[in-house]
C-alpha cells in the first residue's frame, strides 16, 4: 500500500480508488451509476462559474501583491485586520468550499496563518444568499443565533486549529 | 494595501496560477466524483432511521452524519426540515446543519493534500466537536428568549 502511494502519489491513488467505486458500480448498478454521472455533470456544471472566479482571484493575487504584503495582511503580524478580512472573505465567498483550497494553498504558502484559513473555510458556512431558505424552515430566531454563533465561533476554530498544529505560521 | 512596485507581467502571474490549479484540478475532479457517488448511494430518508430519539446520542449522531454528508447546504435545510416534521429534537438537528457546512469528511482527502494533513485533521476534528457545542448554546439561547 505505501509502495502505491510513493508512486502514484495520493491524488493519483484518490482518483484511482474513486474510478474503481465507479467501475463497481458499472458492473453491478447500471442505473445507479447512471443517476452518479448526472449528479456529477449537475455539479460540474454549478462549479465551473466558481473555478473561473477563484482562478481570476488567484490571478490578480499573484499579479498584483508581492508575498510580504500578503503576510502583512494575512500573516503572523495581521492582528485583528487579518481575522475581519478571513471572516468576510468566507461569507461572501460563494460555492462549495473545495473549490476555494487551491486559493488558500496558494495564500498558505505566501504566508497566510493556518487560524486564518480555518476562519475563512468556518465562515464558507454563513450563507447570506441561503439566510430565507434557513429562515423558512427554521424561522428568523434560529436563522440569526446560529449565524451570529458561527461568526463568532470561527474565531474560536481558527484559535484551536493554530494551537493543534505545530508547524506553520504561528497565530 | 501595499501593491507590487513591479507588477509582474500578466503572463507570468497567469502561468503562476495556471500551474496551481493544474496540481489541483484531478484532486478537485475527485472529490466531485466522490460527493456524486455519495449523493446516489445515500438515500435521503436514510438520515430519519439513524435517530433513536435519545438527547445525549441524537446530536452527537446529528453531528456525525452532517459530518460524513456534502453538497448544497440547501439539502441540509430540507432535510432538518423534515426531520423536524418527524419530531427529531432541534439539538441533533443543528449539529447536523453546523456539521454538514463545517465538517468534510468526504473532502478530507483533498483539503489535506492542499491545506496539509495536520491543518485537515485538526481543522475538521475542531469542527466536529464545535458543532455540537454551537448546536448546544443555540437551542439554549432560543430556549431563553421564547
Amino acid at each position: 500500500m505505501k509502495k502505491i502511494l510513493e508512486k502514484m502519489g495520493f491524488e493519483g491513488a484518490l482518483s484511482l480508488l474513486v474510478l474503481i467505486a465507479y467501475g463497481i458500480l458499472a458492473v453491478y448498478d447500471s442505473n445507479r451509476l447512471e443517476n452518479a454521472l448526472s449528479t456529477l455533470a449537475g455539479l460540474t456544471a454549478r462549479i465551473v462559474p466558481i473555478l473561473l472566479l477563484v482562478f481570476g482571484v488567484m490571478f490578480l493575487t499573484n499579479l498584483f501583491f508581492e508575498s510580504n504584503a500578503l503576510v502583512r495582511f494575512l500573516g503572523k503580524e495581521s492582528g485583528y485586520r487579518g481575522w475581519m478580512l478571513a471572516i468576510a472573505g468566507g461569507i461572501v465567498s460563494s460555492g462549495p468550499i473545495y473549490m476555494w483550497y487551491p486559493l488558500l494553498s496558494d495564500l498558505k504558502e505566501r504566508g497566510m496563518k493556518d487560524s486564518l484559513i480555518a476562519a475563512f473555510l468556518y465562515n464558507r458556512a454563513v450563507k447570506i444568499p441561503l439566510l430565507p431558505m434557513m429562515v423558512y424552515y427554521f424561522g428568523w430566531n434560529f436563522a440569526l443565533v446560529l449565524s451570529i454563533y458561527m461568526v463568532l465561533f470561527s474565531v474560536a476554530d481558527g484559535i484551536l486549529v493554530q494551537s493543534l498544529m505545530r508547524k506553520g505560521t504561528e497565530g | 494595501m501595499a501593491l507590487r512596485k513591479n507588477w509582474k507581467a500578466p503572463k507570468d502571474a497567469f502561468s503562476q496560477t495556471g500551474r496551481a490549479f493544474r496540481k489541483s484540478l484531478p484532486i478537485l475532479v475527485s472529490v466531485l466524483m466522490l460527493l456524486a457517488l455519495a449523493d446516489t448511494l445515500i438515500p435521503k430518508q436514510a438520515y430519519r432511521r439513524i435517530f433513536t430519539g435519545n438527547e445525549l446520542l441524537d446530536p452527537l449522531m446529528g453531528a456525525v452524519i452532517g459530518s460524513f454528508s456534502g453538497g448544497n447546504p440547501i439539502t441540509s435545510y430540507i432535510i432538518g426540515g423534515e426531520l423536524r416534521q418527524q419530531g427529531i429534537g432541534m439539538l441533533a438537528i443543528t449539529a447536523f446543519l453546523v456539521a454538514w457546512v463545517t465538517v468534510g469528511i468526504i473532502q478530507l482527502p483533498a483539503e489535506a493534500l492542499m491545506l496539509g494533513k495536520r491543518f485537515a485533521i485538526a481543522r475538521n476534528a475542531v469542527s466536529f466537536c464545535l458543532s455540537i457545542v454551537i448546536a448546544v448554546l443555540t437551542v439554549l439561547t432560543l430556549g431563553m428568549t421564547g
